[in-house]
């Protein structure tokens, strides 16, 4: 897997920074020359994973969200989204569709769904008390 | 900031924008205060000028659903664009008829 690009965001859990996230990430696919849809998708699919570093993760405090974002020789998108928050306990309850702990906000619980449904791949690793990361891939088809 | 118009016992609100988590409390605060004051028969939000919408718009639909319901009136969403049509149905808000 030869990295041909890469690059690396750190900014504070407010949920300001949301829309500067995805719109950050969403310029740095577009050398793959990306259809709207899978650019639209992209963007969505970050836009739910900052947005849990900054609702659960940091849900008690300000923290750092981490994006680190690669684009391959075979035109594949892996952007690895983390926080250095709560943690999940379970991660598998955690990814059921409608779950949420954020009720009171009218979380929908669709977050997980959503990353899973718009990415190719979507990868969790959590650890109470240390943190989550979310790794998305998307393969940009190039168009014929 | 949102447009709302109120006739025939129709409120409309015209969304516009990216909705995210970040915009959806205000957007909360607006609408709710609208349906507690005037207690529409129906609540129509309208999509058409929204550029970017994640799950919080879900919730927000969700939300709004509820809202107008405790007051007796029922929830429409309408024009919603193409690019919003994957995470309205994924998100089986359908379901609800608001449609």
């Amino acid at each position: 897997m030869n990295v041909v690009n890469e690059m690396h965001l750190n900014f504070p859990s407010k949920s300001i920074n949301e829309s500067f996230a995805r719109s950050a990430v969403s310029a740095f696919v577009m050398e793959l020359d990306p259809t709207i849809g899978e650019l639209a998708d992209i963007k969505t699919a970050v836009s739910e994973a900052v947005t849990n570093c900054i609702v659960h993760g940091y849900r008690r405090e300000i923290g750092t969200v981490y994006i680190d974002a690669k684009i391959t020789e075979d035109k594949l998108v892996i952007i690895k989204i983390r926080d250095k928050g709560v943690g999940i306990e379970d991660v598998k309850e955690a990814m059921q569709p409608l779950f949420t702990t954020a009720k009171d906000e009218e979380r929908a619980g669709l977050g997980f769904a959503v990353m899973q449904s718009f990415m190719d791949s979507v990868k969790v690793h959590s650890v109470p008390e240390k943190g989550t990361s979310v790794t998305l891939t998307k393969k940009i088809v190039p168009l014929r | 900031m949102i447009q709302t118009d109120y006739k025939n016992d129709v409120l409309t609100v015209y969304l516009n924008g990216e909705i995210d988590h970040n915009r959806a409390a205000n957007l909360r605060t607006t609408i709710d205060s609208r349906i507690n004051s005037l207690r529409p028969r129906r609540l129509e939000l309208d999509f058409s000028k929204v550029s970017f919408m994640d799950s919080s718009g879900i919730g927000l639909i969700m939300g709004r659903y509820r809202a107008v319901g405790l007051v007796g009136g029922e929830l429409k969403i309408k024009n919603i664009p193409e690019n919003l049509s994957r995470i309205i149905e994924l998100s089986g808000v359908t379901s609800l008829g608001v449609l």
